[in-house]
């Protein structure tokens, strides 16, 4: 036998040399190759059937991509999603701190709430506030049985927008209070001890030490709510507020190029939900502060490394591959 | 400092505590030993109301814990008087319990921030100068996780110690540990009953430091304390058959 020449021995090993790293034929994968034909032709099929339609207009579609009425609509629809948003969180923060509330009237009127809420459908509740003035045309401000001290007509002040918006976030608020519930009961109990044992009040406790915790696992679904929230948002055209799917409507209602519409505005709402989860891995990552030892990478830099290691030497030696062991007495 | 008087304490039908007798005096250091379910930990923390006691009186510095006597009527404190009392109490525990979102520098300013409304500068600068005294000052901007089990016990205690308390609590502040990071953990206390003087009640497994340290010891059961003495005569020389079977069992 003679030792197979390798390079200087490495540091720390004891024999002075590592053994050849392991070459093993690979398991083949035959399924994998025929599901992937499969899927394809499947795929390829319904695109050619879809592109080829012959009544399909393909035109409209661009023509109306970056239509002014269109692009009108997506502003509209951002606008609604971001207020019925921040109404549903904050308000759901607040339902949330008041059901787990030692006060039981509190406590009672969160669930009441979150009751009544999440057991009509939103757009029902849209309908109702779009409506109100028909059975309310005046709305006011006073000391019951006492004077008035502020009152003004239902119809400006619940505009459709406002109708809309109060329709979703208040919806809204019901799901997010059970999201942040969920987020804060998951928060170990030990915290809360050592905060009480510091002397913080329950108030102080919950804003400084639950509630940040509690964000790792309220912010995944709340992503979710969000994205969802986007497209529910839609449903605000029974309140006629000119939102993209409203737009959408009116545009095809017009033109009778229903289908490509449909795919116009699918188009926007794709593009929507694919910027807002990226956006969600973002914040995600920002609160994991504390609870990994390094953070996850962003995929820019996941991208970065892909490209260093595409470039970078095989992770095996390569003298194995120049000096194959054919040395043998 | 502390005084118990027949403190009860019952978990639904079950009774944790049944009749605790006792007296901390200021600047003593009383170690608590005795098997788990005892009712220890669960008197711990009664000292600094975590838990609400059921018959019995037990009061801190003179007065009750969770409870104000006019005439012969108790009345129940307000939280907010409660969370004063609590301030004025450290505790550290057997978990750590350090907020991990926090560096350990946040860990222990926060309180000071919040509770006591003191400065950011103040409560910082005061921060990093226990931080130097637990002997991690280069542990500044270190997150919880970052940090071994000795390092966050002995950050817990710098917390503690930031509300500037008249008593210490400590549930088995090492029993969480790896052995070898048992000792920094003790020469912190060592060193807090030593120069500072600091009035400590500790629920502990370490002997050798209640032997070393300890002004008193009591060894509790079942409920009830079954022995209490010097800890040297008390470890040597136990009365009481149950003592001398759990010593027999831990020495």
């Amino acid at each position: 036998m003679t030792e197979i020449a390798a390079g200087p021995p490495l540091p720390g090993s004891q024999a002075g040399r590592r053994p050849e790293a392991i070459k093993a034929i690979p398991v083949r994968h035959p399924w994998r190759w025929v599901s992937t034909v499969v899927v394809l032709a499947i795929v390829a099929e319904a695109v050619y059937t879809l592109v080829t339609a012959p009544y399909m207009n393909w035109d409209a579609v661009g023509k109306y991509l970056f239509g002014p009425l269109i692009l009108q609509g997506i502003v509209v629809t951002l606008e609604l999603t971001a207020l019925a948003m921040v109404i549903g969180v904050a308000l759901g923060i607040v339902l949330a701190v008041m059901r787990l509330s030692p006060n039981p009237v509190v406590s009672w009127v969160s669930w009441f709430y979150i009751w009544f809420f999440r057991g009509t459908p939103v757009l029902v509740q849209i309908f109702f506030w779009f409506n109100l003035a028909s059975i309310l045309p005046h709305i006011g401000l006073g000391i019951p049985g006492g004077p008035l001290l502020w009152r003004a007509s239902t119809n400006d002040l619940i505009s459709p927008f406002m109708a809309a918006t109060l329709g979703l976030g208040l919806n809204e608020a019901a799901y997010m209070a059970e999201i942040v519930r969920a987020g804060m009961i998951s928060v170990e109990h030990g915290q809360t001890e050592a905060a009480q044992a510091l002397g913080m009040t329950r108030l102080q406790l919950m804003r400084r030490i639950v509630l940040p915790q509690a964000m790792r696992v309220i912010i995944p679904p709340t992503g979710n709510e969000t994205i969802s929230m986007l497209k529910t948002s839609s449903l605000a055209f029974i309140a006629t507020v000119p939102e993209l799917f409203t737009r959408q409507q009116q545009i095809s209602n017009a033109n009778f190029d229903v289908i490509e519409l449909a795919i116009v505005a699918s188009i926007w709402y794709l593009v929507m939900t694919s910027i807002l989860t990226v956006g969600q891995y973002y914040v995600e990552r920002y609160f994991a502060r504390g609870a990994q030892r390094e953070l996850p990478l962003t995929p820019l830099q996941r991208f970065r490394r892909m490209l260093i290691t595409f470039h970078a030497p095989p992770p095996f030696p390569v003298e194995a591959h120049l000096n194959p062991p054919s040395e043998h007495c | 400092m502390v005084k118990a008087e027949a403190v009860h304490k019952s978990f639904g039908r079950l009774e944790v505590l049944r009749g605790i007798d006792l007296e901390v005096y200021p600047k003593e250091v009383m170690c608590v030993i005795g098997p788990s379910g005892s009712g220890k930990s669960t008197f711990l923390r009664c000292i600094n109301h975590l838990e609400k006691i059921d018959a019995g009186r037990l009061s801190v510095d003179g007065e009750l814990v969770g409870y104000r006597q006019r005439g012969n009527k108790l009345y129940e404190l307000p939280d907010r008087e409660i969370c004063q009392k609590r301030s004025e109490i450290g505790m550290v525990f057997q978990r750590f319990n350090l907020f991990p979102h926090m560096t350990a520098l946040e860990n222990i300013a926060e309180a000071p921030m919040r509770v006591k409304k003191v400065s950011r500068s103040t409560a910082e600068a005061q921060a990093r100068s226990l931080l130097d005294r637990v002997g991690l000052a280069d542990k500044v901007k270190a997150y919880p996780n970052q940090l071994s089990g000795g390092q966050q016990q002995r950050v817990a205690i710098a917390r503690a110690l930031a509300m500037q308390p008249k008593l210490m609590l400590f549930d088995e502040p090492t029993s969480a540990l790896d052995p070898e990071l048992v000792g920094e953990v003790l020469d912190v206390m060592r060193a807090l009953a030593h120069e500072l003087g600091m009035t400590m009640v500790v629920v502990t497994h370490e002997m050798g430091f209640a032997r070393e340290v300890g002004d008193s010891l009591v060894f509790m059961d079942a409920g009830v304390i079954v022995e209490a003495g010097k800890p040297r005569e008390l470890l040597s020389n136990p009365q009481q058959e149950r003592t001398k079977l759990f010593l027999s069992k831990v020495l």
